[in-house]
């Protein structure tokens, strides 16, 4: 699998307007260390789901999915729980532009996200713009990735591309 | 074709003669506002290893969310932001007790004017097109690099226009017609899109109102949201900024503009009653008769929605003279020092205290569900905020329902949800 083709159990499966107090809890947004956040995902609503995450397993999810707050700590905590990539009907503006940032795949496909169930294997293609289902063989056409958040994604999120750019200039707080 | 004001910004901003939607541009950036997760974005900032910030000038941190810091982890994070823009030499820093609700700061200091490009690290950022800026909320990460480059890209939005025109029903508020706009378009009903709001019944509206429509489109997903630029406007601009601001062409969308969908709202025929946005959802809207009478153990004026002086001088009009229900308890927040002061001035204060209500310090209040008014199981509460999400304000098993100032305040003193003419009776609104 390159960095644009993963492979992945669907681990869960959720609804439409999954607001981001869902996914992180306004309590915990003082903790901001990125990795801590994800002892907290989904943790009022749906405390169950991040057991069931092992490392590279799919969220799916209806439309809209992260509306809400700006919280980063939505997308860090699916981030840090494991998950490979979050595959949804549609995504809420900013949580799509946090995952870019932080280089969680978000998948835009109405199609998979209407036909997975929990437990199926899949392939996604972030280029080519496909989910397939591997037990069955269908595919499903998703959003192909636009180039500049291919090459944010790439490069392991925002901080990691803007830090090549610096590095060598000497910064100081 | 001419273009919609979200367009004729970005065209501005990126250098370009005109831009449409779905095209991606880079755009400088006028201003940026953070509040405590400037302390993520801090911690990204140094990551990327920038020298200094591009230009202290433009950014602006305002303590809100925690204040005073109700945690030593708190407490920490304010002392890093605060070590922060000293040795970053960013002078636009309002701490405890200096400002307020990050959006009302912002206004009400002259910091954010029409045709501006603004991010803040909120999603309530789209309050700031009340000024006619292309205002929007971004993640800590993104802020970070905009901290670095001064710059951002952005998808061009197209546009909803919204023309509302009739006379306001009684006691039916700018709030009202906000969640009538978004219980009709659902939650995702203007996702990625800018929203432009017009008509006689906006252009009538004070500042403040304008502010409530711009601040929760973002609960339909709006990209940014407008209301008109006009003398009303300008004139709160030149008391708050000491000088006068021409209007211009720039500020307004041209009247061939292309819009992806025109919606009119005859306010008065469509709204005939207050609005309640039920659990566990913004755009789960219902007329108020649908809801009146159920329990009520916390009612909450406040937040960066509904936390202006208008809002508690008609809170404090409703409970003056009379006192809270005994099974009820009602907290009221004031979005800044200054309304605090001015509340105080003009007696809306002495009031609400009478009554019975408890007046929490100016900032977000439990309206995050971190403190000050943390629900238990089983509680209800109506709440002039803006998000009513499971354990949005407390216990996963309590229950939010957002409405106007005015119906909050009537449904502290029944101790239920009860229309302001239950308490006040038909007479006065």
């Amino acid at each position: 699998m390159s960095e644009f083709k993963l492979r992945g159990r669907v681990a869960a499966c959720l609804g439409d307007n999954i607001d981001t107090d869902v996914i992180y809890p306004g309590r915990f947004l003082n903790i901001t260390d990125r990795e801590k956040t994800a002892e907290h995902l989904f943790e009022l609503a749906y405390p169950e789901i991040r057991s069931r995450i092992r490392p590279g397993d799919f969220l799916v999810a209806g439309k809209n999915f992260g509306c809400g707050s700006s919280r980063e700590q939505a997308t860090a905590a699916i981030k840090y729980a494991g998950v490979g990539a979050v595959i949804a009907a549609g995504f809420a503006r900013i949580f799509f532009r946090n995952s870019i940032n932080l280089g969680l795949p978000a998948v835009v496909s109405p199609e998979a996200a209407a036909a997975l169930v929990e437990g199926d294997e899949v392939e996604v293609d972030l280029i080519g713009g496909t989910v397939m289902r591997l037990n069955t063989g269908e595919v499903f056409r998703a959003a192909p990735l636009d180039p500049r958040a291919a090459e944010l994604l790439a490069a392991g999120g925002l901080v990691p591309f803007l830090k090549k750019k610096y590095s060598g200039q000497g910064g100081s707080a | 074709m001419g273009m919609t004001l979200a367009e004729k910004i970005l065209a501005r901003a990126s250098g370009r003669e005109r831009v449409a939607p779905d095209e991606i541009v880079v755009a400088s950036i006028d201003l940026a506002m953070s509040h405590e997760n400037a302390d993520l974005v801090r911690k990204s900032f140094l990551e990327i290893g920038a020298p200094r910030v591009w230009d202290p000038e433009r950014i602006v941190i305002i303590l809100d969310h925690r204040v005073p810091a109700e945690s030593e982890r708190t407490a920490a994070t304010h002392k890093a932001i605060r070590e922060f823009v000293h040795a970053q030499g960013i002078r636009h820093f309002y701490d405890v007790g200096r400002g307020g609700i990050c959006h009302q700061v912002l206004a009400e200091n002259g910091h954010v004017l029409p045709g501006m490009v603004v991010v803040g690290t909120d999603s309530h950022t789209t309050t700031h097109g009340a000024f006619g800026a292309f205002a929007t909320g971004i993640g800590a990460t993104e802020m970070a690099g905009v901290w670095a480059e001064g710059r951002l890209w952005f998808k061009v939005p197209a546009t909803l226009r919204i023309l509302v025109g009739g006379e306001f029903a009684p006691w039916v508020s700018a709030k009202d017609l906000i969640l009538h706009v978004i219980g009709r378009l659902g939650a995702d009903g203007a996702d990625y899109r800018a929203v432009e709001f017009d008509g006689p019944a906006v252009r009538g509206m004070t500042v403040a109102s304008r502010m409530v429509l711009a601040n929760l489109s973002m609960e339909m997903g709006a990209k940014v949201a407008f209301t008109p630029v006009d003398d009303t406007l300008l004139e709160y601009l030149e008391a708050r900024t000491g000088r006068t601001i021409p209007d211009s062409p720039d500020f307004a969308p041209d009247p061939d503009a292309a819009y992806e969908r025109v919606i009119e709202i005859d306010v008065g025929r469509e709204i005939p009653e207050p609005q309640v946005a039920c659990p566990h959802a913004v755009d789960n809207v219902k007329p108020l008769s649908e809801v009146r009478g159920r329990p009520v153990h916390q009612a909450v004026v406040g937040s960066c929605t509904n936390g202006r002086l208008e809002d508690l001088e008609v809170a404090a009009a409703i409970v003056r003279g009379r006192r809270v229900h005994p099974r009820t308890r009602l907290l009221v927040i004031p979005a800044s020092q200054q309304i605090l002061l001015e509340a105080i001035r003009l007696g809306y204060i002495q009031a609400l205290i009478e009554a019975g209500a408890m007046i929490n310090p100016p900032g977000c209040g439990p309206c995050v569900g971190v403190h000050q008014g943390i629900l238990a199981a089983g509680e209800s509460c109506i709440s002039s905020t803006n998000r009513n999400f499971i354990g949005r304000m407390g216990s996963k098993d309590s229950l939010v329902y957002l409405a106007s100032p005015a119906v909050v305040a009537a449904s502290a003193i029944a101790g239920e949800i009860a229309h302001p003419e239950d308490i006040v009776g038909k007479e006065v609104a």
